[in-house]
């Protein structure tokens, strides 16, 4: 029997009013279909204006579906709203890519964490003993509870992102760039625990990214997106070393490598690429 | 409010009661405030006269009479009792008014900001009440609120509630699209407490400096009114009073005074309070900048060669506590002509801050400590805004991180690069133009006339790019300082940018300093790298030699974090149909 994937979105629609008064709407997405299994990490690759954002929210109902059909564990949740949208809000969370703006500034963490339990119903002293594990979890120290987001670093708030996001045992999480706005050492350490939640949880990760390296990096699979369109889906690994879309080619071939030498024969490929592109022959 | 404001508000709001406390027009006017409000509460204890008890005996007493220290009226009435209790009337009016204003302003904004939908409602409202004339609203109803002047404040107060509510919709409406929103409608909270909970901190401020004005507004209607007559005579206020001392002016001015001297001390004391607590809540405005000239000269001897040499450069900031932090700490660094050196590191390594003050473009809190910058032998430190402005543009150009905040939307494109080459090289604006066109073709933009005649707004982030490098090299400058000039775009265009770059610089022969974090970006450019770590270079070499065997830890720490090639996810997904033993409820 072939088990339904946990998050399965078949042939999604977004549009966004056009500016002005007369423009008509703008359509963002054109029929997305895209399956994450069950404690799968999943990329979602793109570059900006691809529609990669627009995708995780429709998925966490931050933005309406069009058309199209958005399946969560068996179950249409394209359009839920009300007391059944709240309790779809245990099972789908996120982390955001700016750890800056995604933490109000004036709550404690202790209140950023226990916000969501609280609301669902759990009692207080039970709220503070789960925030403790949070935190234990994600790497922070016991009296980060007491203190407010400006006392933590980039690299720290992300994991308080991350914290929140596992804090109702979600069974999917979309992760927005999660990592885009951190440095490098900080962005390997973020992405290990990412990673090892993954391992010790069995939560599913839907990973937005513009970065091929993170998403080879972090992905099972990888969907790569152009214009509101998926051109190219598969295991992590071929799908980001070696593309057979030309549009996920270019885009490897785009990204630089750590390497004079290696980056000097990409740049060549990159260039015959271009002028094949030009002349016609691909 | 923009993303990377939102921290800095904690910050501010935490210590806005310790500005507030410091700044002496806040806590004098307040004081004065306060010492009113007591006056008039105590006014049963420090008078036994009735406000409206009419004595024969005391018709225009002086003050000093016996009982009657500022001396009775023209019906004989005390005059320090009628003051208290119009302190008292004031207060009154000012609380109803402004809390009237306040209760529908607030809550009308929150859900006319936060629910599209409902927004045409409320705008269609308060639009109306806005249109109504108040004053003569408040005299016409009169026999609908008995005179009663609770009732007519309150009125007023639904007069007074537009403006509470523009200013709540607009804060709401800046604050909602915050990511901090949503991830609270992601974590299932409900609409009213994420109101209450996350968007209400955030409309505070402006709205408590609003009430003091609301308070000032209301205290003057009230007595604007009573002055009037409108109203019955035997509510004791500040206009009735003036109005009586107006007819007895000649007769005994000091009537006219009294009243007077404490309606004025009241609303100025409120205005300047208001004025006060917006300065503490919402900070005053910056010093516009300066250059920093070094304290001290390098600490090393001899001039070294090359096109720019930077010695033992310190820079530091004050910190609140009044001491000197250093963010760059003797800092050395030669480059080349034609050569492509990449400053590399993390966050707050002090990267950008070096560039900035090769540029002089330090903000004006900076504090040069000590060292030198020379580009082609002459020192730039300490040298005037002039001097300094004659060499940018045409020795040493900038590329920002961010193309189009660089770029002014409310002018072309072709007019703002006309203006940078007339103004570096003093050619004619038909000449400017000719070469503002090349060059946009150079840099490899399709249709040059085209985008000359565009807005800002027009063109991509990755066009914009190109415009401002076009407008960097227009006067073929020696130096081009490039601070993280692919940071904010799409790989694709990166890998565009950076071969214009590299073109550039052939054809030019100009150095580059690129700042970047990027070590890709390096390997594509750079001949040589300075990896900087908390203002300090800890290793320089070729780009060969850093990337084959780097000798500082912290560089190979850096390069190892790289994710490369070789790193591909290798485990399988675990498959955990419920997660840590929780069922999934409906």
């Amino acid at each position: 029997m072939v088990t339904a994937p946990l998050l399965d979105v078949n042939g999604l629609r977004v549009s966004f009013p056009g500016r002005g008064r007369r423009s008509r709407p703008v359509e963002v997405l054109h029929g997305v279909d895209l399956a994450v299994g069950a404690g799968e990490a999943h990329g979602l690759v793109g570059e900006s204006g691809s529609g990669k954002t627009t995708i995780g929210r429709a998925v966490l109902g931050l933005v309406e579906a069009g058309g199209g059909t958005i399946r969560f564990g068996g179950r249409d949740v394209t359009r839920l709203a009300g007391r059944v949208g709240r309790a779809l809000a245990r099972e789908i969370q996120v982390v955001f890519q700016d750890p800056y703006s995604s933490l109000n500034p004036s709550l404690t963490v202790g209140d950023i964490l226990s916000e969501p339990l609280v609301v669902q119903g759990a009692a207080p002293a039970a709220a503070r003993e789960r925030v403790r594990d949070l935190l234990d979890r994600v790497g922070l120290p016991a009296d980060a509870a007491e203190r407010l987001p400006r006392e933590f670093s980039g690299g720290q708030r992300q994991r308080v992102a991350i914290a929140r996001a596992l804090a109702p045992e979600p069974r999917l999480i979309v992760c927005d760039e999660p990592v885009s706005a951190l440095d490098l050492s900080t962005q390997a350490r973020v992405l290990d625990l990412l990673r090892d939640v993954q391992r010790r949880t069995g939560v599913a990760y839907l990973f937005i990214s513009h970065d091929l390296a993170v998403v080879r990096h972090m992905c099972h699979r990888v969907s790569v997106i152009h214009r509101g369109d998926i051109v190219e889906t598969g295991p992590a690994g071929p799908v980001t070393s070696a593309p057979r879309h030309p549009y996920t080619r270019r885009l490897m071939l785009a990204s630089p490598v750590a390497d004079p030498a290696a980056q000097a024969e990409r740049r060549a490929a990159r260039r015959r690429l271009a002028e094949a592109e030009r002349t016609g022959t691909v | 409010m923009t993303a990377s404001t939102a921290p800095q508000d904690a910050v501010r709001r935490r210590s806005a009661a310790r500005r507030l406390l410091r700044d002496p027009q806040a806590v004098i006017t307040a004081s004065v405030l306060l010492l009113i409000v007591v006056l008039g509460l105590l006014a049963p204890v420090l008078t036994s006269h009735d406000p409206n008890h009419a004595s024969l005996d005391h018709i225009d007493a002086g003050a000093g009479t016996d009982g009657y220290p500022l001396g009775g009226d023209r019906s004989g009435r005390d005059i320090w009792a009628r003051l208290l209790h119009s302190i008292n009337t004031s207060t009154v009016s000012a609380l109803i008014g402004a809390s009237i204003a306040l209760v529908i302003g607030v809550s009308a904004g929150l859900v006319g900001g936060y629910h599209d939908r409902l927004r045409s409602l409320t705008e269609w409202v308060f639009s109306l009440v806005m249109t109504f004339p108040g004053l003569l609203l408040l005299i016409v109803l009169m026999p609908l609120t008995g005179g009663d002047f609770r009732t007519t404040m309150a009125i007023f107060g639904v007069l007074l509630s537009p403006g509470v509510y523009r200013i709540t919709r607009n804060q709401v409406l800046g604050v909602k699209n915050e990511l901090f929103v949503d991830a609270a409608r992601v974590s299932g909270l409900s609409d009213r407490r994420i109101l209450v909970r996350h968007v209400l901190p955030a409309v505070r401020g402006p709205v408590i400096i609003a009430t003091a004005f609301l308070c000032g507004s209301s205290i003057g209607v009230q007595s604007g009114l009573a002055f009037l007559g409108v109203g019955p005579a035997t509510t004791p206020s500040f206009g009735a009073m003036i109005s009586e001392g107006f007819h007895n002016l000649y007769l005994s001015p000091l009537q006219f005074v009294w009243p007077s001297l404490v309606l004025g001390a009241l609303t100025s004391c409120l205005v300047l309070f208001g004025n006060a607590l917006r300065d503490a809540l919402e900070g005053s405005r910056r010093r516009p900048a300066g250059i920093p000239a070094p304290k001290a000269p390098a600490a090393t001897g001899a001039a070294p060669a090359g096109l720019l040499a930077v010695e033992d450069l310190t820079i530091a900031y004050p910190t609140p506590s009044g001491e000197l932090k250093e963010v760059v700490s003797g800092v050395s660094l030669v480059l080349e002509p034609g050569e492509t050196l990449g400053l590399v590191g993390e966050s707050g390594s002090g990267k950008t801050q070096t560039a900035f003050a090769v540029l002089g473009v330090l903000p004006s809190e900076a504090v040069v400590v000590r060292g030198s910058i020379r580009l082609d032998g002459r020192e730039l430190l300490g040298l005037k805004e002039s001097e300094l402005r004659g060499l940018r543009g045409r020795a040493i150009a900038y590329v920002p991180q961010e193309p189009m905040s660089n770029l002014d939307p409310s002018f072309t494109v072709g007019a703002q690069l006309v203006e940078g080459v007339r103004a570096a090289s003093g050619a004619s604006r038909g000449e400017a133009r000719r070469r503002v066109l090349a060059l946009l073709e150079r840099v490899g933009i399709p249709d040059p006339e085209r985008a000359f005649r565009s807005r800002p707004h027009e063109i991509s982030g990755g066009m914009a790019q190109r415009v401002l490098i076009a407008g960097a090299v227009a006067c073929r400058p020696a130096l081009l300082i490039a601070d993280e000039p692919t940071t904010a775009l799409d790989v694709t265009v990166q890998a565009e940018i950076l071969d214009l770059l590299r073109d550039l610089r052939e054809e030019m022969d100009m150095a580059v300093l690129l700042v970047t974090h990027d070590f890709g970006v390096v390997a594509d450019v750079c001949d040589r790298v300075a990896v900087m770590r908390t203002g300090e270079i800890v290793e320089t070499g070729t780009a060969e030699k850093i990337f084959g065997g780097a000798e500082h830890d912290y560089t190979r720490m850096l390069l190892d974090s790289i994710l490369d090639e070789n790193t591909v996810r290798g485990d399988a997904p675990v498959a955990a149909d419920e997660p840590l033993g929780r069922t999934t409820t409906w």
